[in-house]
């Protein structure tokens, strides 16, 4: 039995795809679905969030991008989803993200930028301010202009691990709402996890995949450090934007993503803060007045929600997937910005069905 | 010439006259790429939001190098957020030297020089090493100075902008009058500029987005190393006098003409 610990979007689906193989798997977490995954704006964005240095992330990214659509199919099927749309389970929209710059400086930056992903060979348009606001009626007539990442697409993440609860539910698999204390070793390998109060007790696996997001690094010597993340969801009748948009404001990235159903979230700060989650009146003082600048029509909307996550940061920002180096411990960790993204090629990495990106994931470079 | 030209800040040594801003960079590990290629001795670190007990931090980083930690108060408005800030760092990090850092306004992080005199005479009397950053104001330079600042630290231009050394002329008279050591704080964009402030005489320069946000920022922290110390061995060998016309290098004498000691 694989026991996989933690049931945020990795670790779900890691478990999804094992089931579907037919290997039994046990999930292990005291409040699944509630880390990152719940608080992560759900961005499938590789193409509009390249930076320099990141190029191997980027090739994640793009390769993760293009297995969402059958992921989200197949997952729509097995959660027996009514017919439909396959992506409409989980709000799978390929619409791409238009950055905006406001200032002749933020425009020069666009410009370079767009040179920079036309040199790597990703389809991106650079448009002008009335272009912009042709597509998106409601931002700012202030924008100067924008770069439209056309590829890019956004999934709701609260709906993707509902679905995947769902999905392991008809495939029949065990999930223990517990606290994993620590990892059973004998004669140098991890055989199982120890279980929290009020279970307290050995659980005895073959194989133990560590997908615990931020708290990874609580359970094995992992590079993995939380980066704090506060977003906000607004909320009006109709959507007030048909992509995502994002810009940069007073020299931080703001970015909206809205929902079919009206919802409009707005993210995020960048905090090492170790394991603070408290939400600071600065830090959604500054998403909405970022936001604002962007589309002002926001101040107009229900604020329905304020939360901060954690993000589980590596080192060179790249995930941590595969065997860990000790026998029966498998790596699902460190994927910082990127969890929701990533979550399909995670799960074929851990699952062996992709030996080629691997390489890029593999634990062995920290050792 | 004697091998050793150290950097010496209330009365701590240093080698390296880079000193490196944190601000910016993609990933923990360019930054760590960066910070040993710049070869710097004192790097800055904002305070604010930054929890120094966690792990796997920046601050993991710099100690892990043996980089002396400089906390700054970067993104505060007020002398008393400044003072409040700098004593949580004192009491986090264990040091008492802070980099002084009041903003006059987000859109051009122009330093807010009433708050920043005012934070720095309290932080002075609370036993602080204080370096201010400012504006290239050589009256406020002295001011601070007179004040018992340990340095100063004036801007090439505003914090970000890579415009490089805005004016010349002020950061020479800073110089020129400063008996505590003149730190160029922000504006550099490319080694040149940097060469440029330790050719006028500033005895440090202090960046950041120009090495973080480079497109290769380990290269661009070799580069950053190289034009410092070449900025100050040609600050002391003393640059020719600028003429209007040529004055051949080479003026047909024979050599032995001009050393025929006999």
């Amino acid at each position: 039995m694989d026991v996989i610990v933690g049931g945020g979007i990795a670790g779900l689906a890691i478990a999804w795809r094992l089931a579907r193989s037919g290997r039994p798997v046990t999930v292990v977490d005291p409040a699944p679905c509630s880390g990152a995954s719940h608080a992560a704006a759900g961005m499938l964005a590789p193409v509009s969030e390249v930076t320099y240095t990141e190029e191997p992330l980027l090739r994640l990214g793009i390769a993760s991008l293009r297995m969402w659509p059958a992921f989200a199919a197949e997952l729509a099927a097995d959660a027996g989803a009514a017919s439909g749309e396959p992506g409409a389970l989980v709000d799978l929209r390929e619409d791409g993200t238009l950055d905006v710059a406001f200032s002749a400086d933020d425009l020069a930056v666009l410009d370079e930028l767009a040179g920079f992903m036309d040199k790597l060979g990703l389809r991106v348009e650079r448009l002008t301010g009335r272009e912009c606001r042709r597509l998106e009626p409601m931002l700012s007539p202030a924008v100067r202009g924008g770069l439209l990442a056309p590829d890019d697409a956004w999934v709701d993440p609260r709906r993707v691990t509902r679905a995947l609860r769902a999905a392991l539910d008809r495939r029949g698999f065990a999930l223990i709402p517990a606290r994993v204390t620590g990892l059973l070793r004998e004669a140098g390998a991890v055989r199982g996890v120890r279980l929290a109060e009020p279970y307290a007790r050995d659980l005895h696996a073959d194989r133990v995949v560590l997908a615990a997001g931020a708290w990874s690094g609580e359970l094995a010597d992992v590079p993995v450090r939380p980066v704090k993340g506060q977003i906000i969801r607004l909320r009006s009748p109709q959507p007030l934007l048909t992509r995502c948009v994002r810009g940069m404001v007073h020299g931080s990235h703001v970015y909206l993503v809205p929902r079919g159903d009206g919802e409009l979230v707005v993210g995020a700060t960048q905090e090492e803060l170790g394991f603070d989650t408290r939400v600071t009146a600065g830090g959604v003082y500054e998403l909405l007045r970022d936001a604002h600048e962007l589309v002002p029509g926001v101040t107009e909307l229900e604020l329905a929600e304020t939360i901060a996550g954690l993000r589980p940061g590596t080192p060179d920002n790249l995930p941590l997937i595969g065997p860990s180096g000790t026998p029966g411990l498998v790596l699902a960790t460190g994927h910082h910005r990127g969890g929701v993204l990533l979550a399909p090629l995670t799960a074929a990495i851990v699952l062996g069905e992709q030996s080629e990106l691997a390489a890029l994931c593999s634990p062995e470079r920290f050792r | 010439m004697s091998d050793v030209d150290e950097l010496v800040i209330a009365g701590e040594k240093f080698s390296s006259r880079l000193i490196m801003g944190t601000g910016g960079a993609p990933s923990l590990e360019v930054l760590d790429q960066a910070l040993a290629a710049s070869g710097t001795e004192l790097t800055t670190v904002a305070m604010r939001r930054l929890d120094p007990s966690a792990r796997g931090s920046v601050l993991d980083v710099l100690r892990r190098r043996g980089i002396k930690v400089l906390p700054n108060t970067a993104g505060c408005f007020t002398a008393g957020e400044a003072v409040l800030t700098a004593r949580l760092a004192r009491e986090a990090l264990e040091t008492n030297w802070v980099k002084l850092e009041v903003i006059a306004d987000e859109r051009t992080l122009l330093p807010d020089p009433i708050e920043t005199f005012d934070a720095a005479e309290r932080l002075v009397a609370d036993g602080f090493v204080v370096l201010p950053y400012i504006g290239d104001d050589p009256a406020l330079a002295r001011r601070l100075e007179q004040a018992g600042c340990a340095a100063v630290m004036p801007l090439g231009s505003p914090i970000g902008s890579g415009l490089g050394i805005r004016n010349p002329h002020s950061i020479e008279l800073i110089v020129e009058a400063a008996n505590v050591p003149v730190i160029l704080d922000a504006g550099v964009g490319t080694a040149s500029d940097a060469a440029l402030a330790m050719e006028l005489g500033c005895d440090a320069v202090l960046l950041a987005t120009a090495v973080t946000r480079a497109q290769r920022p380990e290269l661009m922290a070799a580069a950053m190393a190289d034009a410092v110390r070449a900025g100050r061995l040609a600050r002391l060998a003393g640059r020719i006098p600028r003429r209007r016309y040529a004055q051949a290098s080479s003026p047909g004498t024979p050599l032995g003409d001009y050393y025929s000691v006999g």
